[in-house]
């Protein structure tokens, strides 16, 4: 089946500088009761997002109107805890592309390569210069570019290359899925079950 | 070059490898349950695709169900549907269930070990981080996101890149009242929340052996917590001893060969690590956790970290911790008032666990300003406590016995603690709201919660002990 396509993105970015940001804050468990993909974004960061009584918290940067964009950029360690991959759906349906760290938790990065989000891991310095640009000027914009492996901050020219595993980097830019490839294996799989 | 416990097992399940690509890994048991199977079902009808190996699939109801009077219909609606969804999809499918009402029910991580499902140098998956605690018994065991499920559950494989080897070394004598949870919990504040990502962990030494394998679950249960992903720990005679005899595991002709394999299930001695820890067990403190993720942990006695002690970028998302935590710098948790103590999860809620937390609390009572729940990790568990009269010593105690389930680990049933109440919990996350939007989670051993769930404050399990001189 064909996934979401990735090749490159041009875009103002939201800046949330909090470490360890867990699976839990990105979507809490309680609302991991839906049976389809849909819908996830509306209760992203929900308990940052929303008060007790469902009113917007002003202080949390999804309620600020002056940032805005397809990026999402975040302290170390995001995505750690549960391996929901829920998380990555509420990211992506919330209208973000690309999520920016200086660290990833393994199974987050996975689910969302999985959909089509990509986990663009830089260097702490880096990330540094993306939230002095963003607070600098809220409409800073960030190239990234998936196809030559690059992130840029357009306004200064900066930029850093990123790592991206090869077969996830072709899945991506090209809408390939891992079912897809593992299936062009089964008679090695056979195989594999026969010899055992 | 000798290789790694880790390496074996890989190598042995790698149905592909290309260079360029992850390895397709064979799976030998994909354990499923309600929450995180619905979409990867779906994916599967869209596809027009059976599931590949049915009876390599096992599944069970445990993260939203109710743990009291599961006889009668779950009342919260979406759970309900989410149980019903996981029978329908398991009967279209061909997929044995352990649903709710089936002596064989409880939390995956449980059901999977005392059915004699995980074995020594198998690979399991799940859409559930917590699978790690498998490698307790010299397994690979992963957790895994849906897209992955469906991909198990389409071909009995899972893609995958092959992890750095870390060993972590426990050696020396635990002092009294210290035990498995304390362990992981004072690896995790050694090296961070982070610190093992990009790792599979074997743990090692004589401290970690001497452990029982409710012990060594609870560790390996945790690799997670520091990112790891995977932990596991080479079989010996405890982990056969433990299999032996249990519903699904071999037998006869079948088990002697099963054994002569696990038996050469270990690093060897010249096997290369990316990474080699040690720890000292004398080292190791009653642990408690006094921020919002598993790394920010104590020795009991000790005091919270100052802010000041840490990097000027750190100390942002630190101080949003303490906020959270309504707590301060340098403050002791010693003695601070708590309401609730959570004895469950599928980090302690074995059967051992149970009898640990009945052998200190018989002829004692919980404080009044304490709620107590202990859930058992399985039916199994339950009806082994109920025989025993573990549930009358727990009654007498104030600790009511309820039924399994994840419960309020993650507060996805009724079992949540309220907003702002603090919870001294057996679970495995500190997380913010984990246990309930607002909740504030202490984590710590059994034997720490039920001690302070008998003074009503944050207590060192060790002063009950000098003068009782249990355990």
């Amino acid at each position: 089946m064909a996934t979401k396509i990735f090749k490159h993105i041009q875009t103002s970015v939201v800046p949330l500088p909090i470490e360890n940001i867990d699976t839990d804050q990105i979507i809490p468990a309680r609302f991991l009761k839906a049976t389809t993909r849909d819908g996830f974004g509306n209760n992203l960061f929900r308990d940052w997002r929303f008060d007790g009584d469902d009113n917007p918290k002003q202080d949390f940067v999804l309620n600020n109107p002056n940032y805005s964009g397809k990026i999402l950029v975040a302290g170390k360690n995001f995505g750690c805890g549960s391996s929901r991959e829920h998380a990555a759906w509420a990211i992506a349906d919330y209208g973000f592309d690309a999520v920016v760290s200086s660290f990833f938790a393994d199974i987050f990065k996975g689910n969302a390569l999985n959909n089509g989000l990509l986990p663009v891991q830089v260097s702490e310095d880096f990330l540094k210069k993306i939230f002095d640009a963003v607070y600098a000027d809220e409409h800073a914009v960030v190239e990234i570019d998936l196809v030559d492996q690059f992130i840029k901050i357009v306004a200064t020219g900066e930029q850093e290359s990123f790592e991206v595993n090869p077969y996830k980097k072709a899945c991506m830019t090209n809408g390939y899925d891992d079912i897809d490839y593992i299936l062009s294996k089964k008679d090695e799989i056979a195989e594999f079950e026969s010899v055992r | 070059m000798g290789q790694t416990l880790f390496d074996k097992i890989w190598d042995a399940h790698v149905v592909s490898s290309s260079e360029g690509f992850p390895d397709i890994l064979y799976i030998d048991t994909h354990f499923i349950h309600e929450v995180t199977s619905p979409q990867a079902f779906d994916g599967l009808r869209q596809r027009g695709l059976p599931v590949f190996r049915p009876k390599q699939t096992v599944a069970t109801a445990d993260h939203n169900v109710p743990t009291i009077d599961q006889h009668l219909p779950i009342k919260e609606e979406l759970s309900r549907y989410q149980v019903d969804m996981l029978t329908k999809n398991c009967k279209e499918f061909g997929i044995e269930l352990y649903g709710l009402g089936h002596p064989y029910q409880g939390i995956v991580h449980v059901i999977g070990p005392e059915l004699g499902i995980t074995r020594p140098g198998g690979t399991y998956v799940c859409g559930d981080s917590h699978t790690s605690t498998h490698g307790a018994f010299g397994a690979i065991a992963f957790g895994i996101g849906t897209s992955q499920v469906e991909q198990v559950l389409a071909t009995q494989c899972l893609l995958q890149s092959r992890p750095k080897r870390m060993k972590i070394e426990v050696n020396g004598k635990l002092q009294k009242g210290v035990g498995a949870k304390d362990i992981i919990l004072y690896i995790i504040s050694q090296i961070s929340a982070a610190g093992g990502t990009g790792y599979a962990v074997e743990y090692a030494g004589d401290t970690i052996r001497s452990l029982s394998m409710e012990g060594r679950m609870t560790i390996c249960n945790m690799s997670i917590e520091m990112g790891a992903r995977c932990g596991l720990i080479a079989p010996d005679e405890t982990t056969i001893n433990y299999v032996k005899g249990r519903e699904f595991a071999p037998k006869g002709e079948e088990w002697d060969k099963a054994v002569a394999y696990w038996e050469t299930l270990y690093s060897d001695a010249d096997a290369a690590f990316d990474e080699v820890l040690s720890f000292k067990a004398e080292d190791i403190e009653p642990m408690i956790t006094y921020g919002t993720n598993p790394g920010m942990g104590i020795g009991v006695t000790q005091h919270v970290p100052e802010t000041a002690s840490f990097e000027a970028k750190e100390q942002g998302s630190y101080k949003k911790a303490l906020d959270y935590m309504g707590l301060h710098d340098d403050e002791t948790l010693l003695g601070k008032p708590i309401d609730y103590v959570f004895i469950g999860s599928c980090t302690n809620s074995r059967i051992e666990d149970l009898r640990q937390v009945a052998e200190f609390v018989k002829g004692k009572h919980k404080a009044d300003n304490v709620t107590v729940w202990v859930v058992p990790g399985s039916k199994q568990v339950q009806q082994q406590a109920i025989a025993e009269g573990l549930d009358k010593i727990f009654n007498e105690a104030g600790f009511p016995l309820r039924e399994p389930g994840c419960s309020a680990c993650l507060g996805m049933n009724e079992d949540k603690i309220p907003a702002g109440k603090y919870c001294v919990s057996t679970s495995n996350r500190n997380f913010e709201g984990r246990q309930g939007p607002n909740s504030r989670t202490f984590l710590a051993s059994p034997l720490t919660a039920a001690a302070s769930a008998i003074t009503g404050v944050v207590t060192d399990i060790r002063t009950f002990l000098k003068e009782e001189e249990l355990v």
